[in-house]
């Protein structure tokens, strides 16, 4: 690791709110999006010659079209509640990083364009006309943003600062200025069918990769099989649990559930992302078009259920909007979703999250873990902010919440939470989502980490904590990465399917259908 | 009918037309444009009767303020609580004969007045003392607060410091409902409290006050948590699988 070009905060264990100190982060940009990646996605490939009335022409056109931005924009009373929530804040105290202040950024505008007071008393009520330098400051803060959702919570009003984030970056895309890393992979998805861009053949070689080391681990051959027609379930998952590390522990845990259950499952070509970096962008049409390729890939392989991987922002989408985008879900009148629902099997959740399957197979009996198997780990649990603030599992409200908790504690002895108002819906980001997983913001990522590490901080000092439990692509490749900043092992960081993987109890050789239909698809 | 009689007559419609028509056509903007995606602030209810439930907390409870922040909970509890009482017992002066609850609470629509007063110097105060808080205010979130002070300041002192001709005041009110204007009352300390009272009934549509009726509006509370068991799809997001 390179040695860091900015202060990183010596952690104490507790989390305090700093003192303001105006333009920290104002220098920090995301590298730009180029002509080659911003066309594909149907953007301007740079800044257009009229960018100021085209963004005020797409700001109307957002207002009409999303009851949460217009009613963001004229219901915030400045009362401050929200102004000491966001980790962004808390890590670099730049005012600009207080939700209500990023909100304020395209509130200042909205005024002067679209409201009686800031057209003929912009300086009484902060009303602003759009100029470079703003729009310089809305790319600069609305990519300091991880749209977590936490300023939602304390907001009176319930404004979600996550909501302005990507109406903000869905402007700058629409006059040309797009973000390199997210549009960048958003483009691979639509091009290739995942995140990394892997083809078909490389991710055939990484299964049966898998296959042969979890059969020499364990003796038993789990398989990993892909595009198997008329499977029982297929499984989206975010395509780093293909190819990194730890997220790869986390797929051969899947495996070893559905192998254990005897669930006949698939992966799929087409289908081999879970995430959709067109909620990032705050792209309707985008990310219409990336969740497509799962409703696709349903169709074609005669799937009864559908199920994803740890990721969060992905079961944001998949939980809350495929049924809008694709008629993944239930209850459809229109001719679009009910074929597709017809098809399913409606006596499971669709979509339904790995945790809910696993704790639900755990719950009935059909599979079992050896606890003990997990006890060289001390476990704690980070929950991951869209999995927290804007989905479910189970029935009940909070299932998000205790399904994962009790899925740890269904294979291991040693749990601890971190401390109360860092968890549930209270849970800090992990400071790398949203679309900040880049490399050109690690100071932004390291620094609003920092709330979260103060929590994790006091676990492994009190408690011994060693391992840091996660159903989230994202959380784990951010705190591979930040971890070390604050001196602790990125070896801590895991997800929660690994823990299953290391306890769960295989049936032995020839264990059921499971194998023969993978065979019979011609996974080799 | 004096000239300064006149001033208020014509304000007074004037100020209850914007009042009345800038809210209609603000709810009927907000009620018209749609919520395309399902984004209710989860953990949320799963039925309509569970939203109703956390929009009542919210709206009588300031719940989620409550958990953000302790102080502006109090300050802006008492402020808009003080003022639901005064503004209940100010319906006296709108009904010829006031019904026996509505005397009843007089002695607490009285007294109110404090609590209101109290909850906004408190938010008053947060706003020079409190570092992030003064950032973000602007010249406008002092004003309304400082109208707020006035309106509430000048109503208490005709309850408690020097009366005002309580008679000639509903005759004026009335007058104003019946079409048939009266004088009002010339009482300096009367005529400032109606005139800032006016200037609020204004301003109310055109400003941040529109967080009343925008509350119930937001779709991150307004939402049931449901989209696995019901598709939700707007008509503009439903023309894309034409």
């Amino acid at each position: 690791m390179a040695a860091p070009e900015f202060e990183v905060a010596k952690l104490t264990g507790e989390i305090n709110v700093p003192k303001l100190r105006e333009g920290a982060m104002a220098g920090i940009k995301a590298y730009i999006a180029n002509e080659k990646i911003q066309t594909p996605l149907g953007y301007p490939g740079e800044l257009v010659e009229d960018w100021h009335d085209r963004a005020i022409g797409k700001m109307g056109e957002l207002l009409k079209k999303y009851r949460s931005l217009q009613v963001f924009m004229d219901a915030c009373v400045h009362c401050g509640a929200c102004t000491d929530k966001c980790h962004y804040y808390l890590g670099t105290s730049d005012p600009k990083n207080m939700p209500v202040a990023r909100q304020e950024l395209m509130r200042q505008v909205y005024r002067r364009h679209f409201t009686f007071a800031g057209k003929y008393f912009p300086k009484l009520v902060g009303a602003k006309d759009l100029t470079k330098e703003i729009l310089d400051d809305w790319y600069s803060y609305y990519y300091q943003c991880s749209e977590c959702r936490r300023c939602s919570v304390y907001c009176p009003y319930g404004i979600d600062t996550a909501e302005i984030t990507m109406a903000g970056r869905e402007i700058l895309d629409s006059v040309g200025i797009g973000q390199k890393y997210s549009n960048e992979i958003l483009g691979k998805l639509h091009r290739i069918g995942n995140n990394l861009g892997l083809p078909g053949p490389a991710i055939i070689d990484t299964l049966e990769g898998l296959e042969e080391d979890v059969l020499e681990d364990t003796g038993i051959p789990v398989k990993f099989p892909l595009d198997v027609e008329g499977a029982e379930v297929m499984l989206v998952t975010p395509s780093a649990d293909f190819f990194s590390e730890p997220h790869v522990e986390s797929l051969i845990g899947y495996a070893k559930v559905f192998h254990a259950a005897g669930i006949n499952w698939t992966l799929s070509s087409k289908a081999s992302e879970a995430g959709n970096f067109g909620l990032f962008i705050g792209s309707y049409e985008n990310m219409r078009k990336a969740a497509l390729r799962i409703r696709d890939a349903a169709l074609d392989l005669g799937v009864k259920r559908i199920v994803v991987g740890e990721c969060g922002h992905a079961w944001r989408v998949a939980y809350s909007f495929w049924n809008t985008l694709t008629g993944v879900g239930d209850g459809a009148d229109d001719e679009f979703a009910k074929k597709l629902q017809a098809q399913l099997d409606h006596n499971y959740p669709q979509p339904a999250h790995i945790c809910e399957v696993t704790h639900d197979l755990f719950k009935r009996g059909v599979i079992r873990a050896d606890k003990s198997k997990n006890d060289h780990r001390v476990i704690t649990f980070h929950d991951s902010c869209n999995v927290s603030r804007a989905s479910r599992m189970g029935d009940t409200p909070g299932g998000q919440f205790t399904i994962p908790r009790e899925v740890i504690k269904m294979v291991a002895n040693n749990y601890q939470d971190m401390a109360p108002g860092t968890t549930h819906e209270a849970t800090f980001c992990c400071g790398g989502g949203g679309g900040l997983l880049t490399d050109d913001l690690m100071e932004v990522r390291v620094k609003g980490a920092q709330p979260r590490m103060e929590a994790f901080k006091d676990v492994v000092d009190n408690n011994k904590v060693n391992f840091l439990a996660l159903i989230c692509a994202i959380c784990k490749a951010q705190f591979t990465k930040v971890l070390p900043y604050y001196g602790y092992n990125m070896g801590m960081v895991g997800g929660v399917h690994q823990l299953v993987g290391t306890a769960i109890e295989l049936p032995g050789l020839g264990a059921g259908p499971v194998e023969e239909e993978a065979e019979a698809a011609g996974v080799e | 009918m004096s000239t300064l009689s006149l001033i208020y007559v014509v304000l007074f419609y004037a100020a209850t037309l914007l009042l009345v028509l800038g809210l209609i056509m603000k709810i009927a903007q907000y009620a018209r444009t749609p919520a395309p995606l399902k984004i209710p602030t989860t953990p949320a209810p799963t039925t309509n009767s569970g939203v109703a439930y956390r929009m009542a907390r919210e709206v009588v409870l300031f719940e989620s303020l409550f958990k953000s922040s302790k102080w502006t909970w109090i300050f802006g509890w008492l402020f808009h609580f003080g003022l639901f009482l005064v503004l209940v017992r100010h319906l006296r002066y709108f009904v010829a004969d006031v019904p026996g609850w509505l005397t009843a609470i007089q002695p607490f629509g009285k007294y109110a007045a404090f609590m209101m007063v109290a909850g906004l110097f408190g938010l008053l105060a947060r706003r020079f003392l409190v570092d992030r808080v003064r950032y973000i205010s602007t010249p406008s979130d002092y004003l309304h607060l400082l109208l707020l002070i006035g309106i509430g300041i000048s109503g208490a002192m005709m309850t408690f410091v020097a009366h005002t001709d309580i008679v000639a005041l509903k005759m004026f009110a009335l007058g104003l409902m019946r079409f048939a204007p009266q004088p009002v009352p010339e009482d300096p300390i009367l005529l400032a409290h109606l005139a800032m009272v006016a200037v609020l009934m204004i301003i109310f549509p055109i400003s941040k006050l529109l967080h009343a009726p925008g509350v119930f509006f937001s779709p991150t509370r307004n939402q049931a948590d449901n989209p696995r068991e019901r598709r939700h799809l707007a008509d503009w997001a439903a023309q894309l699988e034409k």
